[in-house]
């Protein structure tokens, strides 16, 4: 199934293994900080909705 | 982000299918070229890679007009969005070409037109990325960036045209379009590398996508954080 690359073995390997490397590098941190803003976000909202009915009792 | 949520899913699966055929046609089942030999299969990610990494940051230019423009703040957002991919492109494209060069040129790099004017575009993708961190307020940081984007689109250009303003350096001409022309790309390349290139676009837009939704939320959460810290 693997190709002969003969002499030029690491070059290519080398090559694809790099741009490989990169792409799923960027698609993780990218998918990671998604999630962690996502959390983040839901979070803050669950604390606001919280504190949104409390305010007209305070007002009394 | 209600469209973007249900057109994600479609994106991630046309991507995966274009770059797994693409990526894989080109690796496995494409000859060896008679000059360069094995390692003309590095022409499937290195020529897709810089495509996108210019192509980026003219995405980042537009986008970046129209919030100078507009002030429409999603576009600023998908400017700031698509940097982090244009410059894995263009690092991928700058550790490929080394690849290719050295068994090609017998060298790792050389101070050509086309890849130094690479290695410039590269260091503007660091410096927008900088700029965005470095200043606090989006809106100045959206103007600041968009002025850093007019600047950096000359690279851009030159490293696209570079080879036709100087006919110098060891770097060849672009011969995907020389169909019916001396020289073209063989058939046996040209179809799994359009591809290649159709399965980039695709991953680059995705990228977008997911950052830009990324990049809102944590402009709610600002938001909401500033009012928690009022009340």
């Amino acid at each position: 199934m693997m190709p002969d690359l003969g002499k030029y073995t690491v070059a290519v390997l080398g090559a694809w293994g790099a741009a490989l490397v990169l792409l799923a590098g960027l698609l993780a941190v990218t998918l990671w900080q998604g999630a962690r803003m996502r959390k983040a976000l839901a979070l803050a909202e669950a604390r606001a909705a919280a504190e949104r009915p409390r305010k007209p009792e305070q007002a009394e | 982000m209600q469209l973007s949520a249900r057109v994600l899913p479609w994106l991630v699966g046309l991507t995966a299918v274009s770059l797994i055929l693409g990526l894989g046609w080109g690796f496995f089942f494409t000859p060896d070229d008679y000059k360069q030999g094995a390692t003309v299969k590095i022409l499937f990610i290195h020529v897709p890679a810089a495509m996108m990494a210019i192509n980026a940051w003219i995405m980042m230019l537009i986008t970046s007009l129209i919030w100078v423009v507009r002030r429409h703040h999603v576009s600023a957002l998908a400017a700031r969005a698509a940097a982090p991919a244009g410059l894995v492109f263009t690092l991928i494209a700058l550790v490929t070409g080394a690849f290719w060069g050295q068994p090609m040129w017998n060298t790792w790099w050389e101070w050509d037109p086309r890849l130094t004017s690479f290695l410039i575009l590269c260091l503007f993708y660091l410096g927008y990325i900088a700029l965005w961190s470095a200043i606090e307020d989006p809106d100045t940081a959206a103007d600041l960036t968009a002025v850093l984007c007019v600047v950096g689109s000359v690279f851009a250009l030159l490293s696209r045209y570079a080879v036709k303003f100087w006919n110098q350096g060891l770097h060849q001409d672009s011969t995907i379009l020389k169909v019916g022309e001396k020289d073209p790309l063989d058939v046996a390349y040209y179809v799994p590398l359009v591809i290649c290139i159709l399965g980039f676009v695709l991953f680059f837009i995705m990228i977008v996508l997911l950052r830009t939704r990324m990049l809102i939320r944590a402009r709610r959460l600002s938001v909401l954080q500033a009012r928690e810290r009022m009340a």
